[in-house]
């Protein structure tokens, strides 16, 4: 029955639904998976780096993890080219304002202006939406720190923590149960490496295999530092996670 | 031409303007025009210039920053909004050039009072205190003695009088009647000097 209303992103089903949208929200449910965290003082994103082919080169720029500005960054799941194209048009929107109104553009509004831009494509001009879901991380002097999650509807929310892509129902679960407010970095990496392994399926969960982004701020200066966390650095951290939930169960 | 005083103080910001509308340099249309406008809770910009240009392009800056507000849910701080007003009136100078001098006043919760001093050919410069107008030619001089920092309001309000008084001294067609508003921490309010 959808079949009839499903061709065209412009037309509702009977139900009230619009079956191209939902389509495209399930494209990024078999992307690697993205974890966004938000700490006391640091916004964590993670994803799964998917290893397709041994005979891939090595990337020279992270397939997953963007900056938008000195301030923004996101992670990306999804089909990678559409994002290329969302991104650049957050790029070009946080440069315009700054070029504007000589400050940084506060995080949600580039947020609402990308959902928009998203939005438009669910209802004008018969193309098909964009099949990426971002998580947003940033701060600014408005809000401090911030984490939306965006998908391809042009709906956006708040989180102190999210999952998108694959396996995101576990990841959600997991983070519903262990997540704290106000974490200090080093726990906001750890468990958003938890989750990472629970939504992999991993029994060995390597630093090769994901990619962490740490944002944080100098809430004096508001300065904003973004760091990829190099592997050395994250093994330690798995290594340490492992001792711990090796021994979770015990009295 | 009309004149505008602005001062900034220890924190608050006051912006004075004359209330002629003139032509020609001999004709007075009014002489109680405000052209001081508030632009947000705690910001207020003092136009003057050509009067349809003075009217137009604060209002079209009061309106956008309205827009700005409800569409973000934020306030625009007073530097963000005297970029904003140097970037219409750049866009406009190769343009349809707006023939309007600006003051800018305002107080962010941390930033603490700001003036900003905005000519038409979209200059645009933080200064602890300003003039644009004829009048400028005779009160500069005044404020670089008298001004210093953390002026208190009454402090303040005295050099403002002694500017104003100059200039119906040594201006041919001095308007003799001012506006004189103040920017705090508690909103903006009008004097009476």
């Amino acid at each position: 029955m959808s079949r009839r209303y499903d061709q065209s992103t412009t037309t509702f089903s009977p139900e009230g639904r619009l079956h191209q949208v939902e389509y495209a929200i399930n494209a990024i449910n078999n992307a690697g998976t993205c974890v966004g965290i938000m700490g006391r003082d640091s916004v964590i994103l993670a994803a799964e780096k998917k290893q397709l082919s041994i005979l891939l080169a090595d990337p020279k720029s992270s397939e997953k993890m963007y900056k938008i500005d000195d301030h923004i960054c996101c992670v990306v799941a999804g089909l990678s080219s559409d994002a290329s194209l969302l991104i650049n048009e957050a790029r070009l929107t946080s440069q315009r304002y700054l070029y504007g109104y000589q400050e940084p553009m506060p995080v949600e509004s580039l947020v609402q202006d990308i959902c928009d831009y998203k939005q438009s494509y669910t209802q004008y001009g018969g193309l098909r939406p964009f099949g990426v879901g971002f998580l947003f991380a940033g701060w600014d002097k408005h809000n401090g720190y911030q984490l939306y999650q965006s998908d391809p509807s042009g709906n956006y929310s708040g989180w102190l923590a999210a999952t998108i892509g694959e396996n995101n129902p576990a990841g959600k679960s997991l983070l519903k149960s262990d997540f704290e407010e106000n974490l200090d970095t080093r726990s906001c990496i750890k468990l958003a490496a938890k989750v990472l392994s629970k939504t992999m399926d991993s029994t060995d969960p390597s630093a090769e295999k994901m990619e962490f982004l740490i944002l944080s701020a100098d809430e004096e200066t508001g300065k904003v530092s973004q760091r990829i966390m190099p592997d050395e650095e994250l093994a330690e951290i798995l290594q340490e996670l492992q001792q711990e939930t090796a021994t979770e169960g015990d009295a | 031409m009309d004149s505008s005083i602005g001062i900034q103080g220890k924190d608050f910001v006051i912006l004075a303007a004359d209330g002629s509308a003139s032509q020609g340099g001999f004709l007075m249309y009014r002489k109680d025009v405000d052209k001081i406008l508030p632009m947000s809770e705690k910001q207020i910009l003092a136009t003057v210039g050509s009067a349809s240009d003075r009217e137009v392009f604060s209002e079209y800056i009061q309106k956008n920053l309205r827009l700005y507000e409800l569409e973000n849910q934020i306030h625009m701080s007073t530097f963000g909004l005297a970029n904003f007003i140097r970037k219409e009136l750049a866009i406009a100078l190769r343009r349809a050039p707006y023939q309007t001098n600006l003051l800018l006043g305002g107080t962010d919760d941390s930033e603490g009072p700001a003036l900003f001093w905005i000519d038409y050919l979209a200059t645009l410069q933080k200064v602890k205190f300003g003039a644009h107008g004829y009048g400028a030619f005779f009160v500069l001089s005044i404020l670089d003695k008298e001004w210093k920092e953390d002026l208190t309001e009454e402090e303040a309000l005295d050099v403002l009088r002694k500017c104003i008084a100059e200039i119906h001294t040594r201006l041919a067609l001095a308007a003799p009647e001012w506006t004189v508003k103040v920017v705090d921490s508690n909103g903006i309010r009008v004097v009476e000097l």
